[in-house]
């Protein structure tokens, strides 16, 4: 039996430690993120008000024209509950005119638009704030490429990026997070009525159990297939994973030099703090 | 004979030995308040965990004129030390190491012979590789280090056993891995497990520090531990926690542990011996 359960309460204490420790080795006490309304924008959220008190944190909202207004409500709930700074800044004036230069316009390049627009307003957010921008992926859409490179993928730091989306909905439930975001389908809210799993084709309940075979288990593709998973379907998420692995790395230097950044130049990324 | 062993369990800066020795004195002075006669800091505790190519530039040479060890061999005038560095031997080779500081002197320097090159880690790509495990004398006895992926392997411990060691010294930056629903993480429990085990099959003392904090997104998780020659659990420090404990250790229970259970007596050394050449010889 393949159990993804965890203890929240542990998990808690590590990652409230990480996120205060990160935040603060490297000279800032505040963080901010973008908060969506969904799932795992709420736990990065709720984690880091623990960790680091509500008074330093700032929760963006950022709507586009499209996005449900009890999105918006949902997450103004948690603002509250949690007495986080906040601000709203709706982005719809500011992709619409790139998105309207073209004839053509794809959902797929909308959405990414729109998700890299919200990373300039983090970032942006994040010199006026004097804070770092906190990553909200968790470890399903990171394996999957489920992101938008540059986009929601770039943060300083990934808190819950280890957790599959099983286990963030338990971590959820532990912190207290409103039911109604718990069990609201996932979405990346880039278009009208758009969620993961429909997009995706399958949901998480099962691909994290594939994951969980085929990354922490390494078990060959073939085994996971006698385990009873669909050939097409074990197929598909390899694809995923190979296809979208260029998301999860620095891009390549090309090595010229007798020492060179990411091959012979190695220091964490905490040198120094 | 009753002594008091201190647990150092800490948080360290990476790559930064002047503050870290700050630390290392600081926990040095507050141990002899509390009257230890030993404090024992984790491994690499003076520079950090994952130096990477921070190694050649955090390196020492153990000896008296070295400014840092300088300071230690003085604070061991009054307590014993076991503190972890990255040692620089005549050759300019790397090791991550061990050395016990006492009345003024360096008593003894192990390298560590394990160097975890695979998953997570990558020490072999950074460091050179011990070579050798010995017990060494002390004024509580003979003792043995050793550093985290050295007591993974059990011949090591085994080895430090037959040399005469009563007292085991591990010192370990173990990075807290397996998450479950378990109130531990899978690494805590499985070490724990380890020098529970160490200290029944060999009726001897196991004293563990294990330090704590962040690099990167790796968490320490502490848990540092004595286990008596029963294999009971003497002290543990709460994971993931700074601090400074110190527990009583009553030597006396070698006899008593013994006259029960002579393992210890009955160790077949030549037979092991035998054994291993035979094995050895085979292709």
């Amino acid at each position: 039996m393949i159990d993804l359960t965890i203890n929240t309460q542990l998990a808690e204490k590590i990652l409230t430690g990480f996120i205060r420790t990160a935040i603060t080795r490297s000279g800032f006490t505040k963080t901010l993120m973008g908060l969506s309304g969904g799932l795992d924008s709420a736990v990065s959220l709720y984690l880091s008000a623990k960790a680091l008190g509500p008074e330093n944190v700032l929760a963006v909202r950022m709507p586009y024209k499209t996005s449900p207004p009890e999105t918006l409500e949902d997450a103004q709930r948690m603002i509250d509950e949690l007495g986080v700074q906040s601000m709203t800044i709706e982005i719809t004036d500011m992709v619409d005119p790139l998105i309207n230069h073209y004839e053509k316009m794809s959902p797929l390049r909308a959405g990414n638009i729109m998700a890299r627009m919200r990373m300039i307003v983090l970032y942006d957010q994040s010199a006026a704030f004097n804070g770092l921008v906190m990553g909200t992926s968790n470890k399903s859409e990171l394996l999957l490429g489920y992101s938008t490179i540059f986009g929601d993928s770039a943060a300083a730091i990934q808190p819950i990026g280890d957790l599959y989306k099983t286990q963030v909905r338990q971590l959820a439930c532990a912190l207290g997070i409103p039911e109604k975001v718990i069990q609201k389908a996932p979405s990346a809210d880039l278009w009208q009525d758009q969620t993961d799993e429909g997009e995706l084709g399958f949901t998480y309940a099962e691909v994290d159990k594939l994951l969980h075979l085929l990354v922490d288990q390494r078990y060959r593709p073939e085994d996971c297939i006698a385990e009873g998973f669909a050939k097409p379907f074990v197929d598909r998420v390899l694809q995923l994973m190979q296809q979208n692995h260029f998301k999860r790395v620095m891009p390549p230097i090309a090595k010229l030099s007798q020492r060179t950044i990411g091959y012979d130049f190695l220091y964490l990324r905490d040198w120094g703090t | 004979m009753k002594i008091r062993i201190a647990l150092a369990q800490f948080n360290t800066k990476l790559g930064d030995i002047d503050s870290n020795l700050k630390v290392h004195l600081e926990h040095i002075e507050e141990a002899k308040q509390q009257d230890a006669d030993l404090i024992i800091f984790p491994e690499l505790s003076l520079t950090g965990y994952a130096l990477q190519d921070l190694v050649a530039s955090s390196a020492l040479m153990p000896h008296q004129n070295d400014p840092i060890f300088n300071k230690l061999i003085h604070a061991s005038e009054d307590i014993d030390l076991m503190v972890g560095f990255v040692h620089e031997d005549r050759r300019h080779r790397f090791y991550i190491a061990a050395a016990y500081l006492s009345a003024g002197e360096i008593r003894h320097i192990h390298n560590k012979v394990y160097l975890p090159t695979y998953g997570m880690f990558d020490e072999g790509r950074f460091f050179a590789a011990g070579n050798s495990v010995r017990a060494f004398d002390t004024r509580f006895g003979r003792v043995g280090m050793l550093i985290c992926e050295d007591f993974w392997h059990a011949s090591l411990p085994y080895l430090l056993w037959l040399d005469g060691a009563d007292i085991l010294l591990f010192s370990s930056s173990s990075p807290g891995r397996g998450l479950s629903e378990d109130p531990r993480l899978s690494s805590s429990v499985w070490v724990e497990h380890t020098n529970r085990a160490y200290a029944g099959l060999f009726t001897n003392f196991v004293a563990h520090a294990n330090r704590v904090g962040y690099e990167d997104g790796l968490n320490f998780w502490g848990g540092s531990t004595i286990f008596d020659p029963n294999g009971d659990l003497v002290v543990r420090i709460p994971d993931f926690e700074s601090a400074l404990t110190v527990a009583e250790i009553d030597l006396n229970q070698l006899h008593r542990t013994r006259a029960r259970l002579p393992l210890l007596r009955d160790e077949r050394k030549t037979l092991v011996l035998r054994e291993l050449e035979r094995i050895l010889g085979e292709k």
